[in-house]
């Protein structure tokens, strides 16, 4: 049992008076020690949800949830308070897109950092800033002891970023939860942001589940990605294989419509139509109505996510077809 | 109807569509004794640039770069400090020239939040038919450009000219504001992040669309974008602005195949890798962009640059041609006393 993260068949479903969203419909899949998954989706795509039903972040009274969540054994959606206090910030840690946000703006970052460390491993005050101050040295904040008085609004994003990732590996977590913690910065700090994540989390030696839009950023740092869409992962697969032969016809259509290098004067390979809407729970394939393959098994049910070689999934009915059908 | 035709096209194709000479916005900072503060953000600083006929102008940078002020300056949603404008021959707000209003009937503006830049009470039709009505379009002539407008932009006018803006998608909603730019049948487009705020799916539809509409109704374009990809793929000449400055200027292959400010080139190699098998190894340069409040003497981007010398804290380099691109570096500037510069 290697595995330090098993997600099996995870249900996600908001409920208001007026609506019901079924955000999660049904994701399943593992992570490991010193592996880095990236999920890659677009908006409403479940990408986020899932990360944060890992630390249940989600309002207890609205949420329904199914299926299950197991960090080294122990179930996440059935804990109690106290288990669940210990589990935030302790084993699992989680950087948001946002850090000005993240940070609590009338105390300082090295207040924050400090607490956290004292809250989770009892450490004395001298001990706990002491450790602070070691964790920003470690993020290449530099002159760090003058940075721990600053509050968070008079760092830049970048640097604000990496005050946030000092805070989530304070605790030496077991499993760190990244939502598209790049997103925000400039392309010049978001590489050095993307590096300093990855060299990290080889030092660590921590599991990373990093959520993003960006096909690019997913690349620089997955070893493997899974492809969400309406609420499912519609293909998961090792980085290579996911960019030099993706199988589902909506992850085909993601790379193809994504602009890079080499595309001008060429027209874009654009996917008809938008997402479908939440609230109904689907019957067929999601992404059937869009889809330039769809035939009439697509609709009868929901495909299967099935292996295809190689550790490689893909939740499609034509799965090996479809290149087939591209090729001719 | 004359006042609502597309304008003419008047100095022939030689002659720039739109030309900024030293064009300068400061914003002062609030806040200081008093509320009197000494401290500005400098935006803008002497900025001059030219568009062509048919083109379309790519500006990259990043945040606080001051990009979008430019196009606001452009469009004169706000009145520049310094500098003059020209649209095809006529000097913008000055008395033998033209008005603001005449240039904003020729040069429109789509913005990134496709939410926010319409008004939620009106009707996607009434949206539309806003800007015709108002310069005079009778309202059966308005309702006829509405659908052609919605047409235009791929959205069946039966289905969705009677919806309100909360009913319609990000990519929808961008169409929307598309039509809207295009409705007094302008020139050129200053589309500042237009496709930023979508999906990728979507992005490529309106991407796809923005190109068919250039060539169908003769536009020009400044296509403003953080996205260097995105910016490869729509333009013809690229714009290089870094804390208020052109720092390059150039046609697109150049700027891409052989950028020749250390800016440009960092920035380029910033982006990340779409091949598992070549990551990026080392960030090209450490550190985020400086303030814009007190920007560094010299070259601004001399902070961050691995070739700085003294003479870039100096000197302020000049915008320099160098045959295929426009450079603002000392390397480049012969004699400059930069140790990379050639000698005189």
């Amino acid at each position: 049992m290697s595995d330090l993260l098993q997600v099996r068949d995870l249900h996600v479903k908001f409920v208001t008076p007026d609506r019901t969203v079924n955000a999660v419909n049904g994701v399943s899949f593992d992570v490991k020690r010193g592996e880095t998954l990236g999920i890659l989706g677009e908006s409403g795509s479940g990408k986020s949800v899932t990360l944060r039903s890992i630390l249940r972040l989600h309002p207890e009274h609205r949420t329904r949830w199914g299926g299950s969540i197991k960090l080294e054994g122990d179930e996440i959606l059935t804990m109690g308070r106290s288990a669940l206090s210990d589990l935030r910030g302790q084993r699992v840690a989680m950087i948001f897109q946002e850090p000005a946000t993240a940070f609590d703006p009338v105390f300082t970052i090295g207040h924050q950092i400090a607490e956290t460390v004292r809250r989770h491993t009892g450490k004395g005050e001298a001990d706990s800033w002491k450790r602070a101050r070691e964790l920003l040295e470690m993020v290449r904040i530099p002159s760090p002891a003058q940075r721990l008085k600053a509050y968070p609004h008079e760092m830049s994003g970048g640097m604000r970023q990496r005050a946030m990732i000092a805070l989530a590996l304070s605790c030496n977590p077991a499993l760190l939860l990244a939502d598209e913690p790049t997103t925000a910065l400039d392309a010049t700090v978001q590489i050095q942001v993307l590096l300093l994540i990855r060299e990290l989390q080889r030092e660590f030696n921590v599991g990373v589940i990093f959520v993003t839009h960006d096909i690019g950023v997913a690349v620089e740092v997955s070893d493997r990605i899974g492809v969400m869409y309406a609420g499912k992962i519609v293909e998961l697969a090792p980085v290579e294989q996911m960019v030099d032969a993706p199988r589902h016809p909506y992850s085909r259509g993601l790379l193809a419509s994504t602009v890079h290098d080499g595309m001008r004067g060429q027209r874009l390979e654009a996917i008809p139509g938008a997402p479908p809407d939440l609230a109904e729970v689907p019957t067929g394939c999601s992404f059937a109505p869009r889809c330039k393959f769809v035939q009439p098994s697509c609709v009868a049910r929901p495909p299967d996510l099935r292996e295809v070689g190689g550790s490689h999934l893909v939740r499609c009915v034509l799965a090996g077809a479809v290149e087939a059908g591209v090729a001719a | 109807m004359d006042s609502l035709m597309p304008r003419e096209d008047r100095g022939g194709p030689a002659q720039p569509l739109l030309l900024a000479q030293g064009l300068r916005k400061h914003f002062p900072v609030p806040g200081g004794l008093l509320g009197r503060s000494r401290k500005v953000v400098r935006a803008v600083d002497d900025l001059s640039l030219s568009v062509a006929k048919g083109e379309t102008l790519g500006v990259v940078g990043e945040s606080g770069c001051g990009k979008s002020t430019v196009a606001r300056l452009l469009i004169r949603l706000i009145k520049p400090d310094k500098g003059t404008m020209v649209l095809d021959g006529d000097p913008v707000d000055e008395p033998h020239g033209i008005t603001v209003n005449e240039l904003r009937r020729q040069v429109q503006m789509v913005f990134q939040d496709s939410y926010a830049s319409l008004n939620p009470r009106l009707t996607i039709a009434e949206t539309l038919a806003f800007a015709p009505r108002a310069h005079g379009l009778p309202a059966s002539e308005a309702r006829a450009r509405v659908r052609d407008l919605l047409d235009k932009v791929g959205l069946d006018p039966a289905s969705y000219a009677e919806r309100y803006p909360h009913e319609l998608s990000g990519g929808q909603r961008q169409r929307v504001n598309i039509a809207r730019a295009l409705a007094l049948r302008p020139r050129l487009i200053i589309l500042d992040e237009a496709v930023s705020a979508l999906d990728k799916s979507v992005e490529a539809q309106v991407l796809n669309m923005l190109v068919d509409l250039k060539t169908e109704l003769g536009l020009t374009y400044i296509f403003i974008s953080h996205d260097l990809n995105v910016v490869q793929y729509l333009s013809d000449r690229v714009l290089v602005m870094y804390l208020g400055k052109i720092v390059e200027l150039g046609s697109v292959e150049a700027i891409y195949g052989n950028p020749q400010h250390p800016y440009t080139r960092a920035l380029l190699s910033a982006r990340p890798s779409m091949d598992p098998r070549r990551r990026t190894k080392e960030a090209p340069i450490q550190g985020d962009p400086p303030n814009p409040i007190d920007p560094p003497s010299g070259c601004r981007f001399r902070t961050r640059c691995p070739f700085a010398e003294d003479v870039c804290a100096r000197v302020e380099p000049p915008l320099a041609d160098t045959g295929a691109q426009a450079v603002a570096c000392h390397m480049r500037v012969v004699g400059s006393g930069h140790s990379k510069a050639a000698a005189p």
